[in-house]
């Protein structure tokens, strides 16, 4: 089963913490904002993935299980 | 035809026998239509004896067939993202316990005057969609919902429903709600939200809105004209709802038509008429076009001899990477600069964010800023790459889709305007900046 990253953008205070977690995938934008993509977590950094989503400080970073977005 | 049999065995109406107009039938002599008036243009409300019986079974089998005949109907919403109504209203029934219908009635959108039309001119009409789609559904809560600063307007609806509580019409008290004006305020989850007792902007989903809405009970939310045609359709049935519009865009659709044309002003069109044609039924336009914004602000700037072509309907816009939004056309003269309409018009909708998401927050104005260098300033060559650098980090990454619609209109703007954008860039304003503004931007002296 493929995982997904999501952020909620009403919670996400721009710590940035995600992207310092796991840079081979989230990168921020020019006002500290995660982008996300939309793809599944290459299997590989999944571990990181649910770290980063567990260390976010307002759990903003959401896994999804499955094939939805 | 009548779909379903009636409680009060009036006799309906013919049915319309001309294709247009359908929901404008019942304006009659610049006056509301009181609920006579209606009853004598449309017949009573077409609700089925089952649902009074009292016999549960029956009843859902009624609505079951009701919810089966709007979506044969091919219906799809009428509030910007025409979604299909009939599945809407099959997976809000299918949700645990009891539902709640709530009719948008909101009309954010600074250019639309069609859901005010419908609300002020023949209230009844979308009260019977209401109650219809309230028992589609099994609600036992139905809220209409509208801005609160439009008095005149609230005083009304309140009147129209007491005159129908009086008659023992609707099974399902209508509920007259006034939000307020603010553009993401009309957007589903901001209109959930308010009703469950929190402030008017939008949240995250999930939930979502047809899962667990007003009260965490699966929750209907229904574009107003959508539910007028839904009570035509309990009326008149589904294969008289095709006989308008196209196999895949069937019926009726309102449309609001503003700029440069000679009447401006709210029409019934059938789904899947040529805009070119549409615009020469209100007058044509009143100087020489240079662009049509089609969809509204989250919509599409086109040339005018391509507008010209395009089928006004969900498949024909998607086709030229448009969308129908709310049904709003407005005629670009020549001498206007699409430019700055469109910088005006984004600053609008930056200032309108509900200030909730970074890209939102950060992004739309940044956007905005970008957008009344290249109209206003131009000159230094970089605005045009800062705006297409700008959207896709926009795009997407709101929790409403407020954002997307602002860069919907700023890609749509660089493109329809590419040879200006390409002058502003270079050369500075051209002469159209000076011009008075066309679009109508809330604040602003209002042109129409
Ligand atoms: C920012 C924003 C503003 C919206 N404004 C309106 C509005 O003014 N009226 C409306 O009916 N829908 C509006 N919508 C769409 C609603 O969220 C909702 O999808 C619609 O009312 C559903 O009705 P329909 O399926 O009948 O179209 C807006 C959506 C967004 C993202
Ligand atoms: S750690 Fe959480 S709050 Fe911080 S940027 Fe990432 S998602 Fe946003
Ligand atoms: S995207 Fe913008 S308008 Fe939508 S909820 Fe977030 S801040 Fe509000």
């Amino acid at each position: 089963m493929s995982e997904r990253l999501r952020v909620n953008p009403i919670k996400c205070t721009a710590h940035g913490m995600c992207a310092e977690l796991l840079p081979e995938f989230i990168t921020l934008d020019p006002w500290g904002y995660p982008i996300v993509p939309g793809e599944p977590v290459p299997d590989d950094l999944i571990g990181l993935a649910r770290k980063a989503a567990a260390a976010c400080p307002t759990l903003a970073l959401l896994v999804d299980k499955g094939r939805r977005r | 035809m009548t779909v379903v049999a009636t409680t009060r065995r009036q006799a309906y109406p013919a049915r319309p026998a001309a294709r247009l107009p359908r929901l404008l039938a019942g304006l009659v002599g610049g006056r509301p239509a009181g609920l006579n008036q209606h009853e004598s243009s449309f017949g009573p409300l077409p609700l089925p004896e089952a649902a009074w019986s009292g016999n549960e079974a029956a009843g859902r089998r009624a609505a079951t067939r009701l919810i089966d005949v709007v979506e044969r109907s091919g219906l799809t919403g009428r509030g910007g993202a025409g979604f299909p109504t009939g599945r809407k209203l099959r997976s809000v029934a299918a949700g645990p316990g009891p539902a709640v219908v709530v009719a948008n009635g909101s009309e954010g959108e600074p250019a639309s005057r069609k859901d005010r039309l419908l609300l002020s001119r023949t209230p009844h009409l979308v009260l019977d969609g209401i109650s219809l789609a309230a028992f589609a559904i099994g609600a036992t809560e139905a809220y209409l919902v509208v801005h609160d600063d439009d008095a005149r307007l609230v005083a009304g609806l309140e009147a129209a429903v007491q005159a129908r509580e009086v008659a023992g019409i609707d099974q399902v008290p209508i509920q007259v709600v006034g939000i307020e004006g603010r553009y993401v305020a009309s957007e589903q989850t901001a209109i959930v939200q308010h009703l469950n007792g929190g402030p008017g902007l939008p949240t995250f989903a999930p939930p979502r809105t047809h899962e667990r809405g007003v009260a965490g009970r699966p929750t209907a939310v229904n574009n107003v004209e959508t539910l007028a045609h839904l009570a035509m359709i309990a009326r008149y049935g589904h294969t008289w709802f095709r006989e308008a519009g196209t196999p895949s865009a069937p019926g009726t659709t309102l449309v609001t038509v503003s700029g440069a044309i000679a009447r401006p002003g709210v029409s019934e069109i059938e789904l899947g008429a040529p805009i070119g044609e549409v615009l020469m039924q209100a007058g044509g336009p009143a100087e020489r076009p240079q662009a049509v914004l089609v969809g509204g602000y989250f919509g599409t700037w086109l040339p005018a001899e391509e507008a010209w072509r395009v089928s006004m309907s969900h498949p024909g816009l998607r086709s030229v990477g448009g969308a129908m939004g709310a049904g709003i056309l407005v005629v670009l003269p020549e001498s206007s600069c699409g430019l700055a309409e469109t910088a005006r018009v984004v600053r609008y909708l930056a200032d309108e964010g509900a200030g909730q998401c970074g890209p939102c927050i950060f992004g739309l104005p940044a956007l905005a800023d970008a957008l009344a260098d290249l109209a206003y300033h131009g000159g230094r060559g970089d605005a045009v790459d800062r705006i297409a650098g700008l959207i896709p980090l926009i795009e997407g990454r709101g929790a409403c889709r407020h954002p997307d619609g602002a860069t919907q209109l700023a890609a749509s703007a660089l493109a329809a305007f590419s040879h200006d954008a390409r002058w502003h860039d270079v050369e500075g304003p051209c002469y159209g900046v000076r011009r008075a503004p066309l679009l109508p931007v809330p604040g602003d002296l209002e042109s129409w």
